[in-house]
């Protein structure tokens, strides 16, 4: 029978959050020591001896309160630091990441590699490489969790949330859903399998791709007849989109907000929401229409419509990563 | 023998006999009995739920009940134990009885508002047990939207009707508290000779006058969009479904100390009357209650770092929530202080006033590891939070309302309990708790997802030894229910001053009269100054 006690550690966050355990065990040990031995001494050495006792009263100390007031406050402070430097980490992904998308409902994982392999409740990324999700949900809350790189992030309808990690160590690692999601929340799960990177080469070349996202994307578009309105120069009835991922965009309002996933998101769904400056709120909603992967792939399509000037090599701008993990909030200029 | 006398003396007990005069009775002595019977009732149901959360979770598939069946006992275990146990455990039962005569009232302020906030505590747990028996809800005890305004399918807008109801009563309790406290302070009772109880009890009773309006406006929220779809929180709508766990959490934190700052006004007064001392630091003491109380308020975005919440809203609610640690810890130091150079009897109700100090000392010390950013979004929404709360919640409230229901006993029904027996269960109640809930927390770290039905195998023994201790527990919650009851025709008749404290309340007979006091004390004295009970008492070197 099995009796693990300690997680396995996987992840480049992994052995930080560790050592902050290690810290925070230590702590606490020794408080709850101490506070168990002087309990147990002073009741045993002043136990009451006879029925008529009466100690002499003593009432305080003032430097003793200030003691214990500020040394533990100072040991939380560093608890405080320490767990903000790696949360400040977690939440910035850098920008060679490789991307996956990731579309949560109740109740299984769907994953999307910009290659065009999708996988469902199961993920191959490639061990030292980092990889960032960018995720949503197409019902109830979920949480992403990977018990062994130590991170979670919850993925929320309605808008895109990131997490990133680094692999360390090939193998094959738990997938849970931690938000509870309904019925079967507890069969939510699924598994990450780390892999050498040149094993992971050949896994993407061995999988059957459905056609990168981009050129997914791209059919999605014609379909769609997006074009007959969102021409490419700029002369039809809505803004152009090349080149738009990334920039700041200005509003009829007068705000400035930068197009990222988030924005181009609500801008297929509730087109009117954000009217660009210079243009009337024509467009129709596509909600229902588009579902939250053909989302993705437009995005993704709109991503690679890089400006007549970008010159090839230069890959297509990043998205400029917001702190804030909340991707949907307009930024000002 | 002076038997005979004390039972022909009129006290709130032999003034009437009938139904009536229990269920129209304005005494706050006897609302306190009506409350003691509603939280055991409410307990009890918890318990069982608990129980079969427990025994489900002894194997990793999902064989005693389905996934369905399992969702819901995890829910109503929360919420029979959270909003009609925990909350009202302590303040509208042993607070009820002993607060106004602490302080040397007749009554509370509001006699009518006092019957009336049970009734709506009756009413409210009579919705939730409706929903219970109609089909059970499966949200959570947390209610997080969109899950619980778009797709469960259960007994939603009941059980949390029946929340809302409630609140109100624990906001006419916490109301009625504060008036109290305020204006019915015997001659001499000054603020600061008050007993740390009603301190604790003042300071439990603004949250509930703040916080407990805003998980009403929250209820009515998500009534509105489950029913109307308003798009408050279904971002088809335009909603935003964590604007619901912001509502939810300003209100749910500070509940947290609506149920273990009453805990703390008990031990004080145990930790005090049986080491004969008084508390030391008591100021400190007194204030540290409320701080809690008001950084109470601003802490409540801890519950979301993993949610989307902004990442410096993240820094700031952790950074605030170490200010919590240092009141919590001065108790803590206060109270093991208060022991130094003391007379010290081992009697029952100290016996758990240990127990919660060590209970309580762990559940504080892991709160600073949930707090702690990086670590959080490990162990969220994962048993180590489950773990976590069991021991403020279990370890820290109910060991104290069992303390202080031990300590009051004597004084609400007139009778000793058992001591041996009562021993035996505190020791029982201290060994089952930790055997339940200490491997929580290695499963937590290990990774295991809590409100999971079915379970990886590697977790099996661990959640064998919770089941195990659970087992245990269970023993030690009945034996007192049995003995108490016992103790009502055979216990040995109780003394008005049984453990020679101090409190007002020891100065009237057991049980009190009916108008607790016959004439209105005067108060002379500090609280806890034992040279006024022992009387020719030994100095201790």
């Amino acid at each position: 029978m099995k009796l693990p006690l300690f997680p396995e550690s996987a992840s480049t966050f992994a052995p930080d959050v560790d050592h902050l355990l290690f810290y925070l065990v230590g702590v606490s040990v020794f408080f709850t020591v101490l506070i168990f031995v002087s309990i147990v001494y002073f009741a045993v050495r002043y136990r009451r001896r006879s029925d008529n006792e009466l100690p002499k009263p003593i009432h305080a100390s003032l430097a003793l309160e200030i003691a214990w007031s500020v040394i533990p406050f100072g040991l939380t402070i560093v608890m405080f630091g320490w767990g903000a430097n790696i949360f400040f980490r977690e939440s910035r992904p850098p920008k060679n990441a490789m991307q996956v998308y990731v579309v949560a409902k109740q109740w299984m994982w769907k994953l999307q590699h910009m290659e065009g392999q999708r996988e469902i409740n199961e993920l191959h990324i490639p061990v030292g490489r980092p990889v960032k999700l960018v995720m949503t949900s197409e019902d109830a809350i979920h949480s992403f969790f990977v018990p062994a790189f130590r991170t979670k992030q919850d993925v929320v309808p309605g808008r895109y949330s990131t997490t990133w990690f680094t692999a360390t160590k090939p193998g094959k690692y738990h997938l849970f859903c931690a938000e509870y999601c309904g019925t079967k929340h507890s069969g939510m799960t699924g598994w990450i399998y780390a892999m050498e990177p040149q094993d992971y080469q050949a896994w993407l070349s061995g999988g059957r791709a459905f056609g990168s996202l981009a050129e997914n994307g791209e059919k999605l578009f014609q379909d769609l007849a997006c074009g007959n309105c969102h021409k490419a120069d700029g002369s039809g009835r809505c803004p152009s989109l090349v080149g738009l991922f990334g920039r700041s965009v200005q509003l009829a309002d007068g705000r400035f907000v930068s197009a990222d996933e988030a924005y181009l998101r609500e801008s297929i769904l509730r087109p009117d929401a954000k009217i660009v400056a210079g243009y009337q709120p024509l467009m129709p909603t596509f909600q229902g229409q588009v579902s939250e992967e053909g989302v993705l792939e437009l995005i993704e399509y709109i991503k690679s419509l890089a400006p007549p000037a970008a010159v090839a090599g230069t890959t297509p701008a990043e998205i400029n990563v917001n702190p804030d993990r909340v991707t949907s909030s307009p930024s000002n200029p | 023998m002076t038997t005979a006398a004390i039972e022909t003396q009129a006290n709130y007990l032999n003034a009437g006999y009938g139904l009536k005069s229990w269920l129209l009775t304005k005494d706050h002595k006897r609302i306190a009995i009506l409350y003691l019977i509603l939280v055991t009732i409410f307990f009890s149901i918890g318990g069982i739920f608990a129980a079969l959360i427990r025994v489900e979770l002894l194997t990793p598939q999902g064989d005693l009940v389905s996934s369905e069946t399992y969702n819901k006992l995890f829910t109503m275990h929360g919420i029979a134990m959270i909003f009609f146990f925990l909350i009202p455990a302590i303040p509208a039962t042993l607070g009820n009885f002993v607060l106004p005569m602490m302080i040397g009232a007749r009554d509370l302020a509001f006699p009518r508002i006092n019957l009336l906030s049970w009734y709506l505590l009756v009413v409210g747990g009579g919705f939730a047990l409706f929903a219970m028996l109609a089909g059970g809800v499966d949200t959570g005890w947390t209610f997080y939207t969109p899950y619980s305004t778009t797709y469960s399918n259960t007994w939603v807008i009941a059980t949390a009707l029946g929340i809302f109801v409630s609140g109100f009563s624990s906001i006419l309790t916490g109301l009625n508290f504060i008036v109290t406290i305020h204006r019915m302070r015997a001659p001499g009772m000054t603020w600061f000779r008050m007993p740390l109880f009603v301190w604790a009890h003042y300071a439990t009773s603004v949250i509930q006058v703040l916080g407990t309006p805003v998980v009403a406006v929250t209820i009515v929220l998500v009534f509105c969009e489950r029913v109307f779809h308003i798009g408050i929180f279904d971002p088809a709508l335009g909603g935003d479904p964590v604007l619901f766990q912001h509502m939810f959490w300003f209100y749910s934190h500070p509940a947290v100390y609506i149920m273990v700052l009453p805990a703390m006004g008990v031990v004080s007064e145990i930790i005090s009357t049986f080491s004969r001392k008084p508390i030391f630091g008591y100021h400190f003491v007194a204030y540290s209650s409320m701080a809690i109380a008001v950084l109470g308020f601003l802490v409540w975005g801890h519950h979301l770092f993993v949610s989307t919440q902004s990442v410096y809203a993240g820094l700031v609610f952790s950074f605030l929530s170490y200010f919590v640690a240092v009141p919590s810890a001065v108790k803590v130091f206060n109270w093991t202080a208060t022991l130094y150079k003391g007379s010290i009897s081992f009697a029952t109700p100290m016996l758990y006033a240990f127990g919660f100090i060590g209970l309580f000392t762990i559940g504080g010390l892991t709160g600073l590891f949930v707090a702690s950013l990086g670590f959080d979004v490990h162990v969220t929404d994962t048993y180590f939070v489950v773990a976590h709360f069991h021991y403020v919640m279990v370890g820290g409230t109910i060991m104290a309302f069992l303390g202080g229901l031990h300590f009051w006993w004597p004084k609400i029904t007139g009778r000793m309990y058992p001591e041996n027996w009562a021993k035996l269960s505190a020791a029982i109640i201290f060994v089952g708790f930790n055997l339940t809930f200490f491997p929580q927390f290695i499963l937590g770290y290990l990774g295991m997802p809590r409100r999971y039905h079915v379970y990886p195998e590697e977790f099996q023994v661990l959640h064998v030894l919770s089941t195990a201790g659970a087992s245990i527990l269970a023993f030690g919650y009945l034996f007192p229910m049995i003995y108490f009851m016992w103790s009502l025709w055979y216990g040995e008749r109780a003394p008005a001053n049984p453990w020679g404290a101090t409190g007002l309340e020891w100065t009237v007979p057991s049980p009190p009269p009916i108008h607790n006091f016959d004439e209105v004390p005067v108060v002379t004295h500090e609280a806890y100054d034992y040279s006024t009970v022992v009387k020719e008492g030994v100095e201790v070197v």
